[in-house]
């Protein structure tokens, strides 16, 4: 017998409860400490006044909520907004077709090909922007190529363009579409794919009414995680955009270490952490209504 | 590979675009040219330079002390978790809970703990570095143990107990050393995760101990200088040959 099973029971439910404490106690304690507490003090501190220096007075007001409506900020999330929204797109453009191809490969090199896109996410993220600066430099290879070619007559100013932050915000996170999007593709029954052929329809339309629908929660998951963190970025806007494009991960920033308005700052902070919340449960939400219509339909 | 067909297009596009940026830096670590864009000739002289900067080697060493230091705290805590987690827990609320930290947006959990520290009055050092690296390391360990966990049956620990070994003798024996290969990868994660690790070392760091990401990070800033591209392809090296060992020693495709 397992712990679990005789855990409404006397003695060994004791021993359950004591071995749970024992095993995840600790760490749970250590998450709710450096994790949660963190993140309701930030929502606590939304309800209170800028100290000087940082940090806060204890004078409740909920001005901080106000100030996140005025034009200049509103501007700073319509940004952010459009290139984590362009930014998410391009992944799954890209994204979708490669997770695709991949569950067309063979065992062997499935694996292969899936490390290989992974790997890049796990080294340096700094490094991997930094890359760009590389290769977008006016007088990087790029410009190189394409001016010895005779594409262009003069260097392309690449760098420090929004477009460089999509780009960069694109490389950062085309792995955490691949890997969802690839799972859900994976999970999608042979079976309902060659019902739908026999009965006639084509592959288009076998992928558009079938394999699409079947694969939208993994699709979402792939774009909630480009999305939300695009949002929050600071490091690409800066580097490749030059500051010139402030996204609302640069205000979060901002507000904490030069303007020192740690509630402004973490109201806007809330903004990102509701965001991704809500879109999880959107995403569960609509898996939910998937997964059960397939259910009833099989 | 005929199955692809017209596939292998974006197949090919994401690697050219996930890898050429990479290529780049590495050739370009070993430009002869004084300006880190231009191609002039081979040398590896900036190599040489890398281990001669006092400011880069204060950065490894900041590094190293924080990475290790979280592996074996964040390995130990996250092993313990899952096995709770899997064993004894089995709630999906409680996993969903522990595996948090790895999901929460990067710069609000390094918001969150800056307010924290300097609430309780915790001094920004190497140490805020460390206590804030181990709980997200630790969900990564949890992650993968987890998965490993969900593999091996209980019934080999249930028979070690029914056989009268205690709870402790059982653990060591029988759990640990089949969770082992799961256990080093995540610890292997968790190491490269510190390592490379720049947005919560940037905001609970204090300003005489700055970690390599954070040094990294005003050299691009304020100047470019060649030895950057030297340094970048020695700590892609290191990532890519830490990760595929421990992709080696579990299928961790199977676990992300």
């Amino acid at each position: 017998m397992t712990p679990a099973q005789t855990s409404e029971r006397g003695a060994s439910g004791r021993r359950a409860l004591s071995a749970r404490t024992v095993f995840a106690g600790p760490g749970l304690l250590y998450i709710t400490v450096f994790m949660t507490l963190p993140l309701l003090l930030i929502l606590t501190y939304t309800f209170f006044t800028r100290g000087r220096f940082g940090g806060v007075v204890w004078d409740f007001t909920l001005d901080n909520y106000g100030r996140a409506f005025e034009p200049v900020y509103l501007k700073v999330f319509g940004t952010s907004m459009l290139i984590a929204g362009i930014t998410t797109v391009l992944a799954l453009l890209l994204g979708y077709p490669t997770a695709y191809a991949i569950t067309r490969l063979s065992p062997k090199w499935r694996t292969v090909a899936l490390v290989l896109v992974v790997l890049p996410f796990w080294t340096n993220f700094l490094i991997r922007t930094y890359a760009w600066i590389i290769l977008l430099n006016s007088e990087g290879p790029l410009n190189r190529a394409l001016l010895d070619l005779g594409i262009i007559g003069a260097p392309l100013g690449l760098l420090y363009t929004p477009g460089a932050v999509i780009v960069g915000l694109l490389y950062a996170y085309l792995p955490l579409v691949v890997l969802p999007v690839y799972a859900s593709i994976e999970r999608v029954d042979r079976q309902l794919l060659e019902a739908a052929r026999n009965l006639g329809a084509g592959r288009a339309r076998t992928f558009l009414d079938v394999t699409l629908p079947l694969t939208l929660p993994g699709v979402m998951i792939g774009a909630i995680f480009v999305f939300v963190p695009s949002m929050g970025n600071f490091v690409v806007p800066e580097l490749l955009g030059g500051g010139k494009t402030v996204m609302v991960g640069n205000l979060i920033r901002d507000q904490f270490l030069e303007a020192r308005d740690w509630p402004f700052g973490s109201v806007i902070a809330l903004f990102v952490v509701g965001l991704l919340v809500a879109l999880f449960a959107l995403q569960a939400a609509i898996a939910r209504r998937i997964n059960g219509k397939k259910v009833a339909r099989v | 590979m005929s199955r692809v067909g017209w596939l292998r297009v974006p197949l090919t596009v994401t690697y050219v675009f996930l890898y050429l940026p990479i290529a780049v830096l590495v050739v370009m670590s070993f430009n002869a040219s004084k300006t880190p864009f231009t191609w002039t000739g081979f040398s590896t002289q900036w190599y040489g330079e890398l281990a001669s900067n006092a400011l880069i080697r204060e950065g490894f060493i900041n590094t190293m002390i924080v990475a290790v230091s979280a592996t074996v705290l964040a390995t130990a805590l996250g092993t313990l978790l899952a096995i709770g987690i899997a064993r004894y827990f089995r709630s999906a609320i409680v996993e969903a809970y522990s595996l948090a930290p790895a999901i929460i947006p990067d710069l609000a959990l390094a918001i969150g703990l800056l307010a924290l520290f300097s609430l309780v009055g915790v001094t920004l050092s190497l140490f805020s570095v460390l206590l804030s690296h181990v709980v997200f390391g630790m969900a990564f360990v949890a992650a993968v143990v987890i998965a490993r966990l969900g593999q091996t049956d209980a019934s080999l620990e249930e028979a070690s107990r029914d056989l009268g070994a205690g709870a402790v003798t059982t653990f060591f024996r029988i759990t640990l050393p089949s969770l082992a290969p799961a256990i080093i990868a995540g610890a292997l994660l968790v190491f490269t995760l510190s390592l490379d690790e720049f947005v919560i070392a940037f905001f609970t760091d204090g300003p005489t101990t700055p970690t390599l990401p954070i040094v990294i990070y005003s050299m691009v800033r304020f100047g470019v200088t060649p030895e950057i591209n030297a340094l970048a392809a020695l700590l892609l090296l290191v990532s890519f040959t830490i990760v595929l060992s421990a992709q080696r020693i579990t299928r961790l495709t199977d676990s992300v």
